[in-house]
């Protein structure tokens, strides 16, 4: 059961549409390689789940997939052909890409300047040339949607780090990305309000919505996962179904399993 | 003739010399200072590497000469190779290069004080730069550089007496020359520098409001 992921054949037209392609992601920091040659394919309507021990290159991984990290070298593929990475990419390369994808971070990178509605409408306004006022109907339902309704007006500093998640979650929706993309949503929460960000993750996993989601937590893995990844030392171990993790008998995974589990 | 006196029939003189040249001098000054100021900041910033000396050199300059040489380079020193200004032009333009020099500072500081993760969140929403800098960037940086930029909006206004020295007759060479015709400095001069206190405490005042305004969003402040 060596978990590397298999060498993809060669996909119909219609196969690719529905999976995000990562091909040789390889990434390194100064003499450090945090990804080594990654191959990786995100099925869309899904819930990707990365996991491994820090320093594995889980979120590195993610951050290639907005860009946030530029890879040394690899190709990515949202299903309309590969765009191949690495050297320096243009402007217009850089915003194409990263308009497929929306990050929602650990530390939230709320902009404590702007309430919570503020937040929400300023991409949409500004990125996507909406109209300031359908862009504030559209921020209010999406505040709505992650419970937060009553707080449009709020700035982010007058809002638990939950309520800020969730913000942060509304301002990602906004953008309508083809995948959202999630680095250690609730690592920054205590576990009361972790549990309100794991709510919304479900309820945004069972609307058929492209999920990648780097966690620590097993129990969320568990409970929405289509699909584990487990990265370690920037490369992946096993990929597939949640129960090839939970289940494995390989060592090295049932050490993480043992330790994420009496960590908490 | 007792102080009192002397205060109540030098007023009208000083007040019109803070009015018609003090106070334009600090808010034009000032003005440029700060468009200068961003600017250098900018550059200093964000220029390719070896450009990033031309706004390095003016801030060394301009920071490491005293304003009163400078002052007599830019009036006095000019015309020698046919760069002929007007007494108020060289004040301005000496006041404004002079603070535009140490603002950079705040602003460039103000700037680098804003956690990289804005810089993400703006990347990750697809802003471009110049969204990023005017809707993320600038009110956060904004709202710290503030008090520094007080500091030197409040250090021009007392510079800007330095100016009797190439011909201005600005609100100390008045009292400078009342205190000499009633051989009273004493008296003068301390009305002097209570104007100086009054106008500099108006814009201790506008620095209480705009913090007020632009910390709107802070719960602990």
């Amino acid at each position: 059961m060596s978990a590397a992921a298999e060498p993809a054949g060669t996909p119909t037209p219609a196969e690719a549409a529905e999976t995000l392609r990562l091909r040789g992601i390889r990434k390194t920091f100064g003499s450090l390689t945090a990804l080594d040659e990654v191959d990786l394919d995100i099925p869309r309507r899904g819930t990707t789940v990365l996991l491994g021990p820090s320093g594995s290159g889980k979120s590195t991984l993610l951050r290639c997939i907005n860009l946030l990290e530029e890879p040394d070298a690899g190709e990515i593929d949202f299903g309309d052909g590969p765009t191949r990475l690495g050297g320096r990419l243009g402007a217009r390369t850089v915003r194409s890409i990263r308009a497929r994808s929306t990050m929602v971070f650990q530390q939230f990178n709320l902009f404590p300047h702007l309430t919570a509605l503020g937040n929400v409408t300023l991409a949409p306004i500004h990125t996507k040339g909406v109209a300031k006022e359908k862009a504030e109907v559209r921020g209010r339902e999406l505040l709505e949607k992650v419970g937060l309704g009553s707080k449009a007006d709020a700035y982010p500093d007058r809002l638990s780090g939950g309520q800020q998640q969730r913000v942060a979650i509304a301002r990602a929706l906004a953008m309508e990305p083809d995948v959202l993309l999630f680095d250690e949503p609730t690592s920054a929460l205590d576990p009361e309000l972790a549990a309100e960000v794991v709510a919304v993750l479900a309820d945004l996993a069972r609307e058929d919505r492209t999920l990648v989601v780097v966690t620590h937590s097993l129990a969320f893995a568990q409970r929405v996962a289509d699909k584990v990844v487990f990265l370690e030392e920037g490369r992946i171990l096993l990929d597939g179904p949640p129960a090839d993790f939970f289940e494995s008998e390989d060592a090295r995974l049932r050490r993480f399993r043992e330790m994420v589990s009496s960590a908490v | 003739m007792n102080t009192l006196q002397l205060w109540w029939q030098s007023l009208p003189d000083l007040l019109m010399a803070a009015v018609e040249v003090t106070v334009p001098l600090s808010l034009i000054s000032f003005a440029i200072a700060m468009v200068l100021a961003v600017i250098t900041a900018l550059g200093r910033l964000y220029l390719p590497g070896p450009l990033k000396v031309i706004p390095w050199l003016y801030v060394w300059i301009f920071r490491g000469t005293p304003m009163v040489v400078q002052l007599f380079i830019v009036f006095f020193g000019l015309p020698n190779i046919g760069i002929v200004l007007p007494a108020m032009t060289a004040a301005v333009v000496t006041l404004a290069l002079n603070t535009g020099a140490y603002a950079s500072e705040a602003v460039r500081a103000s700037i680098l004080s804003i956690p990289r993760g804005q810089f993400e969140a703006a990347q990750t929403l697809n802003l471009s730069r110049r969204t990023t800098f005017s809707k993320v960037v600038a009110p956060q940086a904004f709202r710290i550089a503030l008090p520094p930029l007080m500091n030197d909006f409040i250090d021009l206004v007392k510079g800007t007496s330095l100016v009797f020295a190439i011909t201005i007759t600005d609100l100390f060479q008045v009292g400078r020359q009342v205190a000499a015709s009633t051989y009273q400095p004493m008296a003068m001069y301390a009305l002097v520098a209570l104007i100086y206190l009054v106008i500099v405490s108006l814009l201790s005042l506008l620095q209480l409001v705009l913090e007020k305004k632009v910390s709107a969003h802070v719960r602990s402040s």
